[in-house]
């Protein structure tokens, strides 16, 4: 138990996927003007990281690692090179049928993530998460707790951005530092603060 | 948008429609993989490939795909690029694959190449497709190439592994500013970029989100 623990601590603090390894950028910076934003796209991502995390896990686990085939009577078979296109492929189905059911049997969520879902298709930290589970050989329940923990790290430095824009609004920034640039330069204080966690040792 | 020249589909990303700069397109990869100079080029060059051959693949079958599932069939097309590269990177360049581990995978992710082959590619020939994917492909790269720079030079003393000013603790003069070589300095770089690149070209400045009032106090000045 100790060690979900910690493994989940860390994908939420030490290793957190916005400001430690700056995965999903483009939705971090594009989407972060309003809290309520925010704070959607946030759940959305915890959701579909939780999902797609485990999901890949097995795949990867069952069929594309080396001699995972072996069941089938193929021992010497390595698919590992079709990893990147099978980890995009599950994580477009997972969101896309993740829209249907929640449009069927939950509009009010449906109706909250909107425009969202489609996005995190291509979202960095969905596809990143996916890459370093494979990287570092977790097992099933760990890549739950990781997907879980990288979600909510990553929900977690989204929102804190986005209370911070909405009171940098009203400073009198210069001219051309107005809007990305300013936005860059918060997220690396912020950045500056999170790596105070990586002293941590779990 | 449909008259636009060869050359202008080329040139126009680098400066005035810079996809880091202005479109807010592929942030994600030029933080993580621009400590040194070698591992950049790299990176760009897998990415201008990629994105030149995606908007060329998505240009050519852009009147055979049925519209709802554009997005899946653009997957596609750019997940088996980005496979091909990561295999000729294993195998011819296995050290630097090693050093920029997940983020070649990363590339089909990265918004430039989805954002263009969606944005231009569905929507002109070919040709300018290609050159709008090689223009865009430089402009990334430009800002990565520029932010590795400082970070290589003020960080480590050194460029493509060389090393220009000897740091203190190989006998030398330079003392070697350790905040460069971490993630947080590449946004600083990034944000100071776009101050400066805002200032040579004001178009791009932003609309003001709330007007300040004017100050009708003295010694506010």
């Amino acid at each position: 138990m100790e060690h979900y623990i910690s493994l989940l601590l860390k994908a939420v603090f030490i290793e957190n996927m916005a400001l430690a390894f700056f995965l999903g950028m483009c939705t971090f910076l594009a989407i972060s003007k309003k809290i309520e934003a925010a704070t959607g796209l946030g759940i959305a991502v915890v959701v579909v990281l939780t999902l797609t995390v485990p999901a890949n896990n097995l795949i990867y686990n069952n069929i594309l690692r080396e001699g995972a085939l072996s069941w089938a009577g193929l021992p010497d078979v390595d698919l590992s090179f079709l990893g990147l296109i099978t980890y995009i492929g599950v994580i477009a189905a997972i969101v896309q049928i993740m829209e249907m059911i929640l449009d069927k049997y939950i509009p009010a969520l449906y109706s909250a993530l909107g425009v969202f879902l489609p996005l995190i298709t291509v979202n960095c930290a969905i596809m990143g998460a996916a890459l370093f589970m494979v990287e570092r050989d977790y097992t099933f329940s760990e890549s739950v707790v990781y997907g879980f923990g990288a979600g909510v790290g990553w929900a977690l430095a989204i929102v804190a951005l986005a209370g911070i824009r909405e009171k940098l609004k009203y400073s009198d920034v210069p001219d051309g530092l107005r809007g990305l640039g300013i936005t860059f330069i918060t997220v690396g204080l912020m950045s500056l603060g999170f790596m105070s966690f990586s002293g941590i040792s779990l | 948008m449909s008259e636009m020249t060869a050359k202008q589909v080329l040139f126009e990303p680098i400066f005035s429609n810079n996809p880091i700069g202005l479109q807010i397109l592929g942030i994600c990869s030029a933080l993580a993989v621009t400590t040194s100079m070698n591992v950049t080029i790299v990176m760009c060059l897998s990415v201008i490939a990629v994105t030149a051959f995606s908007n060329l693949a998505v240009s050519l079958v852009r009147t055979q795909i049925p519209g709802s599932i554009r997005i899946i069939v653009q997957m596609t097309i750019i997940a088996s690029l980005v496979i091909v590269v990561d295999q000729i990177l294993k195998a011819y360049a296995y050290e630097i694959s090693k050093q920029l581990s997940v983020f070649v995978g990363l590339i089909i992710t990265n918004c430039i190449v989805m954002g263009r082959a969606e944005g231009f590619a569905m929507k002109n020939g070919p040709w300018l497709s290609f050159l709008d994917g090689v223009g865009n492909g430089m402009g990334y790269s430009i800002m990565l190439l520029f932010v590795a720079f400082f970070r290589e030079l003020l960080g480590a003393g050194s460029l493509f592994g060389v090393t220009l000013l000897t740091p203190v603790n190989e006998g030398g003069w330079y003392i070697t500013n350790g905040l460069l070589l971490l993630p947080p300095s590449a946004f600083f770089i990034i944000g100071l970029a776009i101050w400066g690149l805002r200032t040579w070209m004001p178009e791009q400045v932003e609309e003001e989100d709330y007007k300040m009032s004017r100050h009708t106090h003295k010694e506010a000045f």
